[in-house]
């Protein structure tokens, strides 16, 4: 594999810069003028899955074919001169969670593995007939759950900007697609964090819209209250434009708002002169100096472009991450209730239908989703429900009341993202607490449904991506975007995706171009 | 022996090895329908306990005048037109079980044997 210098361009410095590093706009825009074919871009991005997939191992299935498929119905419609789209001819990524019709769908399970669904989830329609094309499913920890894609029934990610790396999770196949440049963007799904933390991880942009925002009908359950699908792409704007197209209620998800959703693009660039900011002090004793002092940056960026930046203690956050690991887990267990051999994926066989469920679950489940389903099943039984899941649904409404509060005296909020940037692969496995603990920034937006986004800000002192989160009120996306669009135009382009490029040399080091 | 169901501190060196009991967790296991090893009981007897632990401010918090959040949004009763809508494509749905006889999901027996 030859080396390509990375950067903000993310193409080799003396090749003219291809059309796929433009971004989901400017390519959208390209196709749409007949300047470039559908088919170059997405050749353009099977090509680059071929030669770095190997070493990243994004991608859990390619739809190479259908892909070719659909970006030749976008150049004919071009052709045509009928409207091919907003996002016309952007290749996408899918986060394997996300139900594709006749295309494999696994969750990174085993549980599923090689199941096919008999419909699309209503993000994929709309991504469809807003003329993106979809390359592929992309690797995720099992059914969700997870910090590092290392959870994945099928092998781990690797993080694009150092090979040993994790990603992070549960959406680390997406992000580091995103990362490395192989597609413009792509959907990921947020629990507890799960978008937002592989974002600042892999130094790309990943939304966590308000809870109701996007449809979640075809998105495989994890938690029903928590699970919100968002997108990645390199910049704010370009992870906006792909928000756009899928949100907006849908009548199959009776979870998603009636009402017109913000306008997301407008305004992105008004600045945040006279803005309230309030920059969270709670997770200081936990989290990574790198991290805390981007979070300090980035609110004196916010400050020096005319916001009010203060301090801001809200004590409540910290009980987010406990009621989280009694919630998620409990929703869980009643959601995987349905894998259970009958109608869909595995089966292992038994003298009669509950071993045979049982059989089934043990063996086609990995460790952490047994050991979630095992707590989520424990706080709801007899005896234990109102001590475990009964508090803990308390303490989310003290998590939402504190927000409230904050919302009074703030527009917005700024934190840091995630505890650490990029750990190594096989770092925290040992201890799934540990693990845990890299949501404690994420989790109490999820408890709320309010929006969030992580923003690449800076690189550590090993050269590793550290992002900034940036928290609204419920709908207040378009503020949120604006701040984080000023955010991101004070940082430096090094701290930013496409990632460099590595590459494993023929002694396993890891040598970075 | 682990304690018993509700004896939590009684026998183990360390507490969190003792919160949730071996017999306990066999019920869970059962509840769940996961069939495990007693070498996988054994370990998520000390991951469950450590767990606990970890969640333990939120068992002891004082919430008496606070309600439940189970959802973000206050949703009640969403409903649509009490109208027939095609579902599924039956073949396509009937295609990806492990089991069929004809249009039927094929199990082992449910029911035992009569006493």
């Amino acid at each position: 594999m030859s080396p390509r210098v990375g950067g903000t361009g993310g193409a080799p410095k003396d090749v003219p810069e291809l059309v796929l590093d433009r971004g989901v706009r400017a390519i959208a825009a390209a196709v749409r003028s007949g300047e470039v074919t559908a088919l170059s871009v997405v050749e353009e991005a099977l090509r680059r899955v071929g030669q770095q997939d190997d070493d990243l191992h994004c991608f859990n299935l390619l739809t190479p074919d259908a892909a070719r498929e659909a970006a030749s119905k976008v150049d004919g419609a071009v052709a045509r001169g009928s409207d091919p789209g907003p996002l016309a001819g952007v290749p996408v990524a899918l986060k394997d969670n996300l139900c594709t019709k006749g295309v494999a769908t696994t969750c990174s399970s085993k549980i599923l593995a090689g199941w096919q669904p008999p419909y699309d989830a209503t993000v994929v329609t709309r991504l469809r007939e807003a003329g993106a094309i979809a390359v592929g499913k992309t690797n995720l920890d099992e059914f969700a759950m997870g910090s590092s894609t290392e959870n994945s029934a099928f092998g781990a990610t690797h993080n694009p900007w150092d090979l040993t790396r994790v990603p992070g999770g549960s959406s680390g196949g997406t992000s580091a697609a995103v990362a490395a440049g192989l597609v413009a963007t792509g959907l990921g799904s947020d629990t507890g964090g799960s978008i937002r933390q592989p974002a600042s991880l892999c130094g790309v942009v990943g939304i966590k819209p308000t809870y109701g925002l996007v449809s979640r009908y075809g998105l495989i359950a994890f938690a029903s209250s928590l699970d919100q699908i968002g997108t990645f792409a390199i910049n704010v704007g370009d992870a906006a434009a792909t928000l756009e197209v899928i949100a907006g209620h849908d009548a199959a998800d009776s979870t998603s708002l009636d009402r017109p959703p913000p306008s997301l693009l407008e305004g992105l660039e008004s600045g945040v002169e006279g803005l309230r900011v309030g920059l969270i002090g709670d997770f200081l004793g936990d989290v990574a100096r790198s991290c805390s002092r981007a979070a300090d940056d980035a609110g004196e960026a916010l400050a020096k472009a005319g916001a009010k930046v203060e301090q801001v203690s809200i004590p409540e956050m910290l009980l987010g991450l406990p009621a989280y690991y009694i919630i998620a887990p409990a929703e869980a267990s009643s959601n995987l209730a349905r894998y259970d051999g009958v109608r869909y994926g595995l089966r292992v066989d038994g003298p009669d239908v509950e071993t045979m469920n049982a059989r089934t679950r043990a063996e086609g489940f990995g460790p952490e989703v047994r050991r979630r389903i095992m707590i989520g099943t424990y706080a709801l039984s007899a005896g234990y429900y109102d001590a475990y899941y009964g508090q803990a649904l308390k303490a989310r409404t003290l998590v939402i009341r504190a927000f409230e509060a904050a919302y009074e005296r703030f527009d917005v909020l700024l934190s840091p993202t995630t505890p650490s940037a990029a750990f190594k692969l096989g770092a925290k496995t040992a201890n799934p607490i540990e693990m845990y603990l890299s949501d404690l920034c994420t989790i109490p937006s999820n408890l709320s449904g309010h929006p969030a986004v992580s923003v690449p800000f800076a690189l550590d002192h090993e050269g590793l991506p550290v992002g900034v989160q940036v928290l609204a009120p419920a709908l207040g996306e378009a503020l949120m975007l604006r701040v984080a669009a000023t955010i991101e135009a004070a940082a430096p382009p090094e701290a930013r995706g496409p990632a460099p490029f590595t590459s494993l040399g023929t002694e396993g080091e890891v040598r970075r171009a | 022996m682990e304690g018993d169901k509700g004896d939590t501190r009684a026998t183990s060196a360390s507490t969190s090895a003792a919160r949730i009991s071996l017999d306990e967790v066999r019920h869970v296991a059962r509840l769940a329908r996961l069939d495990l090893t007693d070498g996988e009981i054994e370990t998520l007897q000390g991951e469950l306990s450590a767990l606990l632990d970890h969640v333990d401010k939120v068992r002891l918090l004082d919430t008496a005048d606070v309600p439940p959040t189970a959802h973000p949004l206050p949703l009640r009763n969403v409903l649509r037109d009490d109208a027939p809508r095609p579902g599924l494509e039956r073949a396509l749905v009937l295609a990806a079980a492990p089991a069929v006889e004809g249009d039927l999901f094929l199990v082992p027996s449910i029911l035992g044997e009569a006493p």
